[in-house]
């Protein structure tokens, strides 16, 4: 283990794996029937006078 | 028995700290420990007389855990307010001696000694308090739960203010370990760890007992931020003391290693602290301010990983043209440039939850504030990526143009967001029907904007000034200008920029005022935002 083997390591398979995560989150993203998902969540500041912890 | 066995392990700790003063191997250290000491030994004092005992044969009620617990986060507001005043008076302070040197004062109260105390002040103090006490108010609204950890988040609180206090106790003697943005030694260090740690598992065990299904975008920023922040922390602060009773720590890289080390952790403590903390912030109390979700949840989980993925990368662009190897300089320039997206992404986002509700700028001052600060967040992530261009930073490196443009980000986005946040908690924290005055609220808001435009502009100037005439050759190849002429030259855009901080501070003056006389309950009878004040009708003749 050296510091080439982890370079070599780190612009190869590394990048793939990153890439391939972070292309696979935007997709995953924008999978049909999330908008509805999403803008439930984004009530979710809105709701909390609603129903709070018990108080 | 209530405080009872706090106040004995403080005791102890203060007994710990007159062994660490009796046996220093060196000067600082001993002088440190003393003040360790002194602010544990009253604090004892204090606590012991806060002792209660139950009356003989019974025991006090159980404490009601029903609600939400905001105890902790009305101190962390009130010591936001007031950290940020002292943040930024160390600031003008320091301005003013760059611009007048006699009003260094040795040994305690030079520049080298009173700037970490100013950039630790505005980052760690003002910024640090205002991440933690809004990131336990977003995360108990935002899940339906009750802190996690009982009186844990009271330890992360006091624990935190401790690590502050030595910090800059630290600084003023001159124990530093020369890391920037990370200048405490290796037992503050130690010691902030502790009470990070604790940090997490009060937010993480929050998110764990929700009662809302999702996790609100809010808290993955904030948690992404106590992470990452743990982590560089660890990374960077990793060193050998001398001894343990020794105030002096050496490093655990060396060379380049070390320089890289230390802007890995400066670059991602502005990427993590002080902006993925800080979205947190925005993604909570723009929509609660405008009562309008945000304009797109989806817009914010990219933004949220885009930012995840690409900040971690561009710490190398402060180290161009260095010995730093050249493809990691680019690899930084490249991922720096990238970040532009994400970043606008992020300042649309938060404009664009006001579409439909503009009109409410021109009656709310807070989200005024909100609005200024994306643009500024805006303004200086557009800013970043092209000064991490090799060729605009061959101009721009090591000159006042880098001050500008963080502090347009600080005082701007950072700044101003945190100011609106405290505007919108503290009438709801004290139960406030409204907050004292409206109307001090803008002037704030101007006082602040005023501000920051004078420094940013005079930065500008100052850094080209400086870079240009850093790089002038004559026609033999000898550099035209020393360096003394170079400082010469910008002095009076030093007494401008000492001015701007001036007016910026008076801002925070003015909030400051507002705030007191809202906790105290006060309410200002003004003319409403919006309306002129009525002129009285001049009634024609019959």
């Amino acid at each position: 283990m050296d510091y080439s083997l982890l370079r070599q390591f780190a612009d190869s398979w590394g990048l793939l794996y990153m890439f391939v995560l972070f292309v696979g989150i935007i997709f995953f993203t924008f999978r049909p029937g999330s908008k509805e998902k999403a803008e439930k969540i984004a009530q979710i500041p809105l709701n909390e006078d609603r129903n709070n912890g018990g108080k | 028995m209530k405080n009872g066995t706090e106040a004995i392990i403080l005791a102890a700790a203060t007994f710990l700290a007159f062994l660490a003063a009796a046996g220093a191997s060196d000067d600082l250290f001993k002088a440190h420990a003393w003040v360790l000491f002194f602010i544990l030994a009253a604090t004892t004092v204090v606590l012991f007389r806060r002792v209660e005992f139950a009356p003989a044969g019974e025991t006090f009620p159980p404490k009601d855990t029903s609600g939400y617990m905001d105890d902790v986060i009305r101190y962390g507001a009130i010591a936001t307010m007031l950290w940020g005043i002292v943040g930024f008076l160390v600031g003008v302070v320091i301005a003013a001696q760059l611009a007048w040197p006699w009003l260094n004062i040795e040994p305690w109260f030079n520049f080298g000694r009173l700037r970490p105390v100013h950039t630790s002040g505005v980052i760690f103090a003002f910024g640090g308090n205002a991440l933690i006490c809004t990131s336990l108010y977003v995360v108990q609204r935002t899940c339906r739960a009750r802190l996690f950890g009982g009186n844990l988040a009271w330890f992360v609180f006091w624990g935190y203010q401790l690590f502050i206090v030595m910090a800059a106790t630290g600084y003023l003697l001159g124990s530093t370990q020369s890391r920037e943005y990370a200048e405490p030694e290796w037992y503050v260090d130690l010691w902030l760890t502790i009470v990070w740690v604790a940090y997490l598992i009060v937010f993480v065990g929050t998110i764990v007992k929700r009662k809302e299904p999702h996790i609100y975008v809010a808290n993955w920023f904030y948690l992404s931020f106590i992470i990452t922040v743990a982590m560089l922390h660890l990374v960077n602060n990793a060193a050998v003391p001398v001894s343990l009773t020794s105030g002096k720590s050496y490093s655990a890289f060396a060379g380049v290693q070390d320089a890289l080390t230390q802007w890995w952790y400066g670059h991602n403590a502005v990427g993590f602290f002080l902006t993925a903390g800080f979205l947190g912030m925005m993604y909570y109390f723009v929509p609660k301010q405008a009562n309008r979700p945000v304009f797109s949840y989806r817009l914010s989980i990219i933004h949220f990983w885009a930012l995840i993925f690409l900040y971690i990368w561009a710490g190398p662009h402060h180290l161009h043209y260095t010995a730093l190897p050249d493809w990691a300089q680019t690899l930084g320039m490249v991922f720096s440039i990238m970040l532009w997206m994400p970043s606008w992404g992020g300042m649309i986002n938060g404009l664009m939850t006001l579409q439909g509700a503009w009109d409410k700028l021109r009656t709310d001052p807070v989200l005024r504030m909100f609005v200024i600060s994306l643009a500024f967040y805006g303004m200086s992530t557009f800013e970043g990526p092209m000064m991490s261009i090799k060729s605009i930073n061959s101009l721009s490196h090591y000159t006042d143009w880098t001050i500008g443009h963080v502090h347009s980000g600080a005082l701007g986005w950072n700044g101003m967001v945190t100011f609106g946040a405290l505007y919108y908690l503290v009438p709801k924290l004290w139960n406030r029907e409204r907050l004292y005055s409206l109307r001090l609220v803008n002037w704030h808001l101007w006082l602040a904007a005023i501000g920051i435009v004078i420094y940013a502009a005079v930065m500008w100037v100052a850094g080209i000034t400086q870079g240009l005439m850093w790089r002038e050759y004559d026609d033999q190849g000898f550099l035209v200008n020393s360096f003394i002429e170079t400082v010469s030259a910008i002095h009076p855009e030093y007494v401008m920029r000492m001015i701007g901080g001036l007016i910026y501070l008076s801002g925070a003056l003015v909030m400051g005022y507002n705030i007191w006389r809202t906790i105290r309950g006060d309410l200002r009878e003004e003319v409403p935002m919006g309306s002129v004040a009525s002129v009285t009708r001049i009634v024609p003749a019959e």
